[in-house]
């Protein structure tokens, strides 16, 4: 987030900006889509930023979907070095029940029926094993490991190189230290705003222009742990990587484990997804949307102030 | 809420919807389209190239302690060849079984199981790592490759080692046996060995009776089982599908370390 340009742009660029603002809410008010009383646009999101956020998101996407397509050729997961078949920790499991086919997840000792999403699901209009369902892996149909392979080592350069251009970047404009690293001050805030969070008050007015404690939380969390983790806990489960830099092996607890942790962080990133979109219908959906992409954010007045 | 706000709502949830499923469809699409697998598949040498750089020519990979070999072995692909000629030698304890070297080299020559049995060995504890994810732990004793290779006076235009296989990959007359490649790199490493005993036994059949082919940086489907043939060659694009391996024909990366 940097300073708002229209404390430096021009006068009569400033005055554009406003009449050009002025229709808009025009056009809005005549669509019904007013909402009523002045909102400051502010310059939230660089260029840089916006692009590397929706690279990011198309990455990620091929990355989940080719990922689970590569799971599929064997559903499991262990700890450790070796893979204890007897006792994988995560099991999506083919089953035939009277007959059927079911599809059964394991976790840990405990077994429950999913059939027709985990375990196994319809492809060409038939139940059939199959750890993810074929809507959700890339490519849809099973097996294919050696496209799901092409597809997620391709992306994973990309996810790994974006990663890198952003971190490059927030480093060094300062968004990292400015905008996303969790302060003292962060932590001692948390609590309240966990509970306005909950009650969907969000901030308003100069605190808007910020990231609160959560949002850095999240977002320091996301990008600089689960980023990292993922893509370290990937190159742990080549060999050849483990010959250049046997540590990795050493830090995770052996392949399989790191196996079981990059499948934890695939889905710590799933989770996120859901949370982010809550977060962004709940606090304004055109608004944040229209952050990501042009840049501006319109700024709610605190209440009184208008 | 205002009815407009809803019925856009709607609208951006169905537009996201529908082009998530035109995406989708989209890379199911590219999936088959040559030019995509091209692009994809050209990324494989990035990764050998980069992977290269940090590993080297030389870099072990991971050897472990005897208490975590693994209790069965997984054996994947062929379990048993099951051909008359392959059965006739499970009979006689494979005495006859031969190992030809040719191709790009000055000095072909064979080896009996009894001479490659009689050659300096390695033993190592390592981890095998199946390209559909699991892995396991094995002690493996056998001749090491380089010295083998060097015997026969590889020539200077010699880049790929082949190996092919007693074990058909379908049935009936002429079915396709299973064959391999390393580069000099892989094949040279210090790991590199051709296997006879596997956790202080002789190789079982489903682990590739008499002599398998251990190539520790790579994954399983690399370590060519049954190997009855080695050929040094400058290229492998006129060999078989021209990919370099039975499952590289089948669409899978020639580079599998990783």
């Amino acid at each position: 987030m940097s300073e708002t340009p229209n404390k430096e742009s021009p006068a009569g660029l400033r005055a554009l900006s406003e009449t050009w603002e002025d229709g808009l809410a025009r056009v809005r008010m005549a669509l019904g889509l007013k909402q009523g009383g002045p909102r400051p646009l502010f310059y939230r999101h660089t260029l840089a930023v916006r692009l590397l956020h929706w690279s990011n998101a198309l990455i990620l996407l091929v990355m989940l979907m080719s990922g689970l397509q590569i799971f599929n050729a064997h559903p499991a997961l262990y700890l450790g070095n070796g893979s204890n078949f007897d006792h994988p920790v995560f099991a999506l499991l083919g089953g035939t029940e009277n007959g059927e086919t079911v599809g059964i997840t394991q976790i840990g000792s405990w077994q429950f029926h999913t059939t027709g999403v985990l375990g196994a699901s319809e492809q060409f209009g038939q139940i059939v094993p199959r750890g993810f369902p074929s809507w959700i892996t890339l490519p849809g149909l099973s097996p294919e490991l050696a496209l799901g392979r092409l597809w997620h080592f391709a992306f994973a350069w990309l996810f790994a190189i974006n990663g890198a251009i952003f971190a490059a970047y927030a480093f060094l404009s300062g968004h990292f230290s400015r905008d996303l690293l969790p302060r003292r001050a962060d932590f001692v805030r948390l609590p309240r705003e966990i509970v306005d969070h909950a009650r969907l008050r969000f901030p308003k007015g100069e605190s808007a222009k910020h990231y609160n404690a959560l949002q850095k939380l999240t977002y320091f969390s996301v990008i600089f742990i689960l980023g990292p983790l993922i893509v370290l806990t990937g190159l742990t489960m080549s060999p050849t990587m483990d010959s250049a830099f046997p540590f990795l092996l050493f830090i995770f607890g052996g392949r399989q484990t790191a196996r079981t942790i990059h499948f934890l962080c695939a889905f710590s990133f799933v989770a996120f997804f859901p949370a982010h979109m809550i977060m962004v219908v709940l606090s304004g959906p055109w608004n944040n949307l229209r952050s990501m992409i042009t840049g501006r954010y319109a700024i709610e007045p605190e209440k009184g102030n208008v | 809420m205002s009815e407009p706000r809803n019925s856009r709502r709607t609208f951006l949830s169905r537009a996201a919807a529908a082009t998530t499923a035109v995406a989708l469809a989209g890379c199911d699409d590219l999936s088959q389209k040559p030019w995509v697998l091209n692009l994809l598949g050209r990324v494989e040498h990035v990764t050998r190239s980069a992977q290269r750089l940090f590993a080297g020519t030389s870099a072990l990979a991971p050897e472990f302690d005897r208490s975590e070999i693994a209790p069965v072995f997984r054996a994947n692909g062929t379990l048993d060849p099951g051909t008359p000629s392959y059965e006739a030698h499970v009979r006689n304890g494979f005495r006859d079984w031969k190992i030809e070297i040719g191709g790009l080299v000055e000095r072909p020559y064979s080896l009996s199981l009894a001479q490659l049995q009689a050659l300096p060995a390695r033993t190592q504890i390592t981890r095998h790592d199946c390209v559909e994810g699991w892995s396991c732990i094995g002690e493996w004793a056998g001749a090491p490759l380089k010295p083998i290779l060097l015997q026969a006076r590889p020539k200077p235009s010699a880049n790929y080692v082949m190996f092919y296989c007693a074990d058909p990959m379908s049935d009936g007359p002429g079915a396709p046996t299973y064959y391999e490649s390393l580069d000099l790199v892989e094949a040279m490493h210090p790991q590199t060995i051709l296997a006879y005993s596997l956790n202080g036994k002789a190789l079982p059949v489903a682990n590739g009776a008499p002599v398998r082919l251990r190539a520790e940086r790579q994954l399983g489907y690399k370590m060519a089982k049954y190997v009855e043939r080695i050929e040094v060659v400058e290229s492998f694009d006129h060999v078989r599908g021209g990919k370099g391996g039975y499952w590289e024909d089948l669409g899978y990366t020639w580079y599998a370390g990783i």
